[in-house]
């Protein structure tokens, strides 16, 4: 009989010291092929020919101060972020806040309280997340209509069709994800339902929501809708966008929702199901949890997409933060500065957009439960 | 251990499942035909056959994870029917084991095992955690608790999802092929925890290929073919007696490696 081995597993060596480091990380990376080494001089000459003027003319040359436009006139080389400044109230807030100097607490304090609110859920570490949320969620839209619609405890009535620039934007955008949320992920559950009745009616829906372009939703939110009430019967203007956008929004979020549901393994339910769980509970522990999860970034996407797509409101006569910067950029005194306004504008909308976008990949790494620690 | 032939004469008691002239069909695909069967309180029954043979489907219709269009399928004197509330009352006492897991990957390990207890049997959630851990100390990885399933190797999500079932504290379980989709290494630690449970008298319908197993702790092994029971016997006389030539094919094949 022969004697019995045993197994020692080699140690591990170190990889080849020229696959190390930063300069190999270069020669592999940045000039790796003819094709790649193109790539890098041309990104390079690009970069250095755009980049260091628009710095020089956006920040280092910029006038800031200043009240008119002849300190712009002046230097003619530089941004003119003086008219940012002077129109900051307009282009934030709208015309009724902008002009009423004693009511500018109000969308202060709502913008103080929402990042106050925000802020603390971005840290991981942050006690009492759950109640931030629902303060978040449940009572600042509240606090909202109280304090910027205004109309009881002493606080004036700020007139709607005077709302206008950021406050509008965001607000139709809160409005439109906070409620597009939960109706579409109900309207998802009911595509998927097995009873015929609730899966046609969100078919149709979803259906038509979705395939009539949002400018046409706003429009006829805004002209059609009054027919169909009372004569005498108003809804107000940013009310009625409102709604449009909701309905709009519901029907995509429904369908990132949906394909969240169908990417969970049918062994899902079964398990839920085998272990006694109702219909109800088996959809909110266990599918609807890991679909969200799965669609986030889609979600965020629609959410991102919608954010911009506020700015249609243009169409029945309301000054989003775009249409504000334009309309701000075409008044006689900054009449020319139109780029500015474009790229305040556009900063903000990034900014928010970014955020929502970094928010939802860092959920997603959060959520990952299949990593190995 | 216990030998084989203690077991198999084992005391049973009443019978817990009865299955009468069931039949079921996928459109025009007639896959169960006309099966009888009792299972008795504290049996052990092994249902083995080849692919498409229906076993996997009869043990889903005695939970209703697949329905029947004839015959009747009593669980501990509750008849299966469309009414929902008996459905949900059979399956919290019926445990099920997947082939595949079906472990839930964004609860930890211990939530996979206390949702059910505190969500169906209202159970309160400290007494649902003693009980998950005593089980998962039962299976042998209460270390793993914290852990997520997608962390835990193959043998482990199995022994969790064993462990899952019995926080229900079911009086019938289900093993729908629990070992095949394990590497070799870990089907023996699934099937340890199978042979316990089997001694401390659970009823078990399982479906397996796994022979030894059968011969080890069944009282009675089914053969299934084309959606009949071919052939039933205790082990010991189905493996050296089969009595259907259709048996002696398939026993030749599997046994044969």
């Amino acid at each position: 009989m022969s004697e019995v081995k045993t197994f020692v597993p080699a140690p591990d060596r170190a990889p080849p010291s020229n696959t190390l480091g930063p300069i190999a990380w270069v020669r592999e990376n940045l000039f790796g092929s003819l094709s790649s080494t193109v790539a890098t001089l041309l990104f390079f000459y690009l970069f250095f020919s755009y980049v260091p003027p628009f710095i020089e003319w956006a920040l280092i040359n910029a006038n800031w101060t200043g009240a008119d436009r002849s300190v712009c006139e002046a230097n003619p080389a530089g941004a003119c972020w003086t008219f940012i400044n002077v129109r900051l109230e307009q282009i934030l807030f709208g015309l009724y806040f902008a002009s009423n100097p004693d009511e500018l607490w109000r969308p202060t304090f709502i913008f103080i309280l929402f990042f106050a609110l925000l802020l603390p859920l971005l840290f991981e570490k942050t006690p009492g997340k759950k109640w931030l949320t629902i303060a978040l969620l449940g009572v600042f839209p509240v606090v909202f209509y109280f304090v910027v619609y205004g109309g009881s405890f002493g606080i004036p009535q700020s007139n709607t069709t005077q709302w206008g620039g950021f406050l509008l934007t965001f607000a139709l955008a809160f409005v439109g994800i906070l409620l597009a949320l939960p109706i579409g992920i109900l309207l998802a559950l009911g595509r998927r339902s097995e009873l015929p009745v609730i899966r046609s009616i969100c078919v149709v829906y979803i259906e038509f929501w979705r395939g009539t372009p949002l400018i046409t939703i706003l429009f006829m939110a805004s002209v059609m809708l009054p027919l169909f009430f009372p004569a005498g019967v108003e809804f107000d203007k940013v009310v009625r966008a409102m709604i449009g956008i909701t309905m709009f929004q519901s029907a995509y979020t429904a369908e990132a929702v949906r394909g969240g549901l169908a990417a969970i393994p049918k062994g899902q339910a079964e398990a839920a199901m085998a272990l006694g769980l109702g219909y109800w509970k088996r959809t909110i522990f266990i599918t609807l949890p890991q679909a969200l999860k799965i669609s986030i970034p889609s979600i965020v996407n629609t959410f991102i997409a919608l954010f911009k797509d506020t700015s249609l409101v243009s169409i029945i006569g309301l000054l989003d933060l775009l249409n504000m910067a334009q309309t701000a950029a075409r008044s006689v005194e900054w009449k020319g500065y139109d780029i500015e306004g474009y790229l305040f504008a556009g900063f903000i909308y990034w900014a928010f957009c970014y955020g929502m976008s970094r928010y939802s990949q860092n959920l997603e790494r959060k959520l990952d439960t299949n990593r190995r620690n | 251990m216990t030998t084989d032939t203690q077991m198999a004469s084992a005391e049973l008691g009443d019978t817990i499942i009865k299955i009468d002239g069931l039949n079921k069909w996928y459109g025009q695909f007639h896959v169960l035909k006309d099966i009888d069967l009792d299972v008795k309180r504290g049996e052990r029954i092994v249902i083995c056959g080849p692919s498409g043979s229906g076993k996997s489907t009869l043990i889903r219709c005695i939970n209703r994870l697949e329905t029947h269009q004839e015959g009747s399928i009593v669980v501990d004197g509750i008849e299966l029917t469309e009414d929902t509330k008996h459905i949900n009352d059979i399956r919290r006492e019926v445990g099920m084991v997947f082939q595949h897991f079906n472990l839930f990957p964004h609860l930890t390990v211990l939530e996979n095992c206390t949702l059910a207890p505190i969500w169906v049997r209202k159970t309160p959630k400290r007494e649902a955690e003693e009980t998950a851990m005593r089980y998962l100390e039962r299976v042998k990885i209460p270390e793993q608790a914290n852990k997520y399933p997608g962390q835990l190797s193959g043998g482990q999500q199995q022994r969790v999802a064993i462990a899952r079932s019995l926080c229900m504290n079911p009086r019938v379980m289900l093993f729908d092929e629990p070992t095949s989709a394990l590497d070799p290494e870990m089907i023996a630690e699934v099937l340890d925890v199978m042979v316990g449970l089997a001694e401390d008298g659970m009823t078990m319908l399982c479906v397996t290929h796994e022979m030894g197993f059968a011969r080890k702790v069944a009282n009675r092994v089914i053969f299934m073919d084309g959606g009949q029971i071919v052939e039933q016997n205790e082990p010991e006389e189905f493996f050296n007696n089969p009595q259907n030539d259709r048996t002696q094919l398939f026993l030749s094949q599997i046994l044969q490696h």
